[in-house]
């Protein structure tokens, strides 16, 4: 079994299919629901507190946004476990969305510094696209170690 | 507006992550508002955000952008918004601005908008939020347009006290000093109002206080207006300028922060409030005056004989502003020149950093205590290119506000 670090990390979608391939998906695994009240589009928990932000400071220096080292607070422990990632590029919000584009350049170029397989993949546009798009991510899935 | 209870819509880009969604909370509640996110579906987002045509790569500027389409189009209600992003994102700085001009242009909406930072707290926020709900609680008062009766105004600075009392639309009694011991300044400027107008205290129909210190000065007088300086004060300068009616921008430096809001028949529609740096307020050129031996007063008249042009100053830090200040001695250049450099560099920060948050429109009026630094007015209307208007008892605009507002109490007492 493989920990595979999913971006975006909120994808139900994205989780559910590493699960069933017999590995641990590395995401918040919070779902984008239908109807948005929340603050951002991806709901992080409200009790994280400026430490966030400083703890941040271990993937992002100072000078970056705050709210791009607060999400690093989250994503950078998961990125440090993970052994495989799979990315993928311009999702639809109802996908899985981050919230912030720098955060989402931040995260890919820091999978892509790790030396891990790494599957990199654009959202589909059609139904033919989808079919693709699962098939390259069981292909995937099934060539790394421990796969179900 | 439901019962007493103020909402504001939240347009933001990282403030939970941040770490400071609980001060943006805790500021609203302070000042007995709600922070809500009006609610759309995904479809709405979809659309709204392709209908704006702004288009950004991140998802939670999409969804800002979605929700002020929402609001302006009376999809969503609120009572005013409140528009924030992290400080230092460029992406996200487009899509604020963009945002508060969209929503002052197309709503009657006030809009408040702050980059912050995780250090941002609520006490920061509070003034912003509590003109938010001043303007929305308070509209009917805001668009008083005469004084009635005997009221006396107020306003407590982080630099200065003042106090004006008025009579039937004129200001008969000033009083001014430096603020020192809140209570005490305060009580002191009282007396030389009252003396100069030649009434009693018992006399007053009604009290107003604004500033720092309103809160306090407000219950230790018991004044019946307790309000935040950023209604008040442009409240003052639309009365003094005699611009009530149609649009105007208000630019006042103090000497901590310094507010610039834009004006629609006497109500603010958006402000921004603060400064970077010292460097960017009446405290640098306070220390500028002291370093060429000079009193604060002559400060203006020096730096209008003066060609800062020549002198290389940025005041963006006050420390390196003063180092600036230094060596600009240290190379010969005469005191005119340095003391124009610094009024320049002062409205150039004022200028970079704040301005570009609101819309500028004619007549500018410069009010408090800076605005009789001539060489500051100078600089200002050399970057805005365009005349600005200094009104008399400039220097007292809170107190006029205040003592003005003041009198919407008058028949009530």
């Amino acid at each position: 079994m493989a920990e595979v670090f999913i971006y975006p990390a909120t994808s139900l979608i994205l989780s559910d299919l590493v699960a069933r391939f017999g590995h641990k998906p590395l995401g918040t695994a919070l779902s984008i629901r239908e109807r948005v009240q929340t603050a951002g589009l991806d709901s992080p928990p409200l009790q994280m507190t400026p430490d966030d932000a400083k703890k941040g400071l271990r993937w992002a220096a100072v000078e970056v946004p705050s709210g791009v080292r607060g999400r690093m607070s989250l994503f950078g422990p998961l990125l440090d476990r993970a052994e495989a990632a799979i990315i993928v590029n311009n999702p639809d919000f109802a996908f899985g969305c981050m919230g912030c584009a720098r955060t989402d350049e931040l995260v890919e170029f820091l999978v892509k510094q790790k030396e891990i397989p790494v599957l990199e993949l654009d959202y589909p546009a059609d139904e033919e696209e989808g079919i693709i798009f699962v098939r390259k991510v069981r292909d995937f899935l099934k060539g790394l170690a421990g796969a179900a | 507006m439901t019962g007493e209870t103020v909402r504001i819509a939240q347009l933001s880009c990282g403030p939970e992550y941040s770490g400071v969604q609980k001060e943006i909370y805790t500021a609203a509640e302070a000042v007995g508002a709600e922070v809500f996110f009006p609610d759309l579906s995904l479809a709405d987002i979809r659309r709204n955000f392709k209908d704006f045509g702004l288009d950004v790569r991140s998802g939670d500027l999409k969804l800002a952008i979605a929700r002020a389409v929402a609001l302006v189009q009376g999809v969503a209600e609120a009572d005013g918004v409140f528009i924030a992003s992290c400080f230092r994102c460029a992406e996200a700085a487009i899509v604020r601005n963009e945002l508060r001009r969209y929503i002052h242009e197309h709503s009657r909406l006030p809009v408040v908008s702050y980059s912050f930072t995780e250090r941002t707290t609520s006490g920061t926020l509070l003034t912003r939020m509590e003109a938010l709900t001043t303007i929305a609680r308070r509209r009917a008062l805001l668009a008083r347009e005469r004084q009635t009766g005997l009221t006396m105004g107020v306003d407590s600075g982080s630099s200065t006290t003042k106090a004006v009392i008025m009579q039937d639309n004129e200001i008969i009694g000033t009083g001014w000093r430096p603020t020192t011991e809140v209570l005490q300044s305060a009580d002191d400027v009282i007396v030389l109002a009252l003396e100069e107008a030649g009434v009693k205290r018992e006399d007053l129909d009604a009290i107003g206080t604004t500033g720092y210190g309103r809160f306090l000065i407000g219950e230790h007088a018991k004044a019946d207006l307790i309000q935040e300086e950023l209604t008040v004060n442009s409240k003052g300068a639309v009365f003094l300028a005699d611009c009530q009616h149609g649009s105007s921008t208000v630019i006042d430096i103090g000497g901590m922060d310094n507010k610039a809001i834009s004006v629609l028949d006497g109500i603010p529609g958006t402000f921004t409030m603060g400064g970077i740096c010292a460097g960017a307020s009446g405290r640098f050129l306070e220390m500028t005056a002291k370093r060429l031996g000079v009193d604060i007063t002559e400060l203006g008249p020096l730096a209008m004989k003066g060609m800062g042009e020549d002198v290389p100053m940025n005041s963006y830090c006050i420390v390196f502003g003063t180092q600036s200040l230094v060596n600009a001695l240290a190379e010969g250049h005469s005191k005119e020149d340095v003391a124009a450099a610094a009024c320049h560099s002062v409205a150039e920060q004022v200028f970079e950093q704040q301005l570009q948050e609101i819309d500028i429109k004619e007549p500018v009026v410069m009010v408090g205590g800076t605005s009789l630094i001539q060489g500051l007015v100078r600089a200002m209307g050399n970057l805005l290119q365009t005349e600005i208007v200094v009104p008399h008892h400039s220097q007292y605009i809170g107190s006029v506000g205040a003592a003005l507002l003041a009198s919407g109490y008058v028949e009530k007492n």
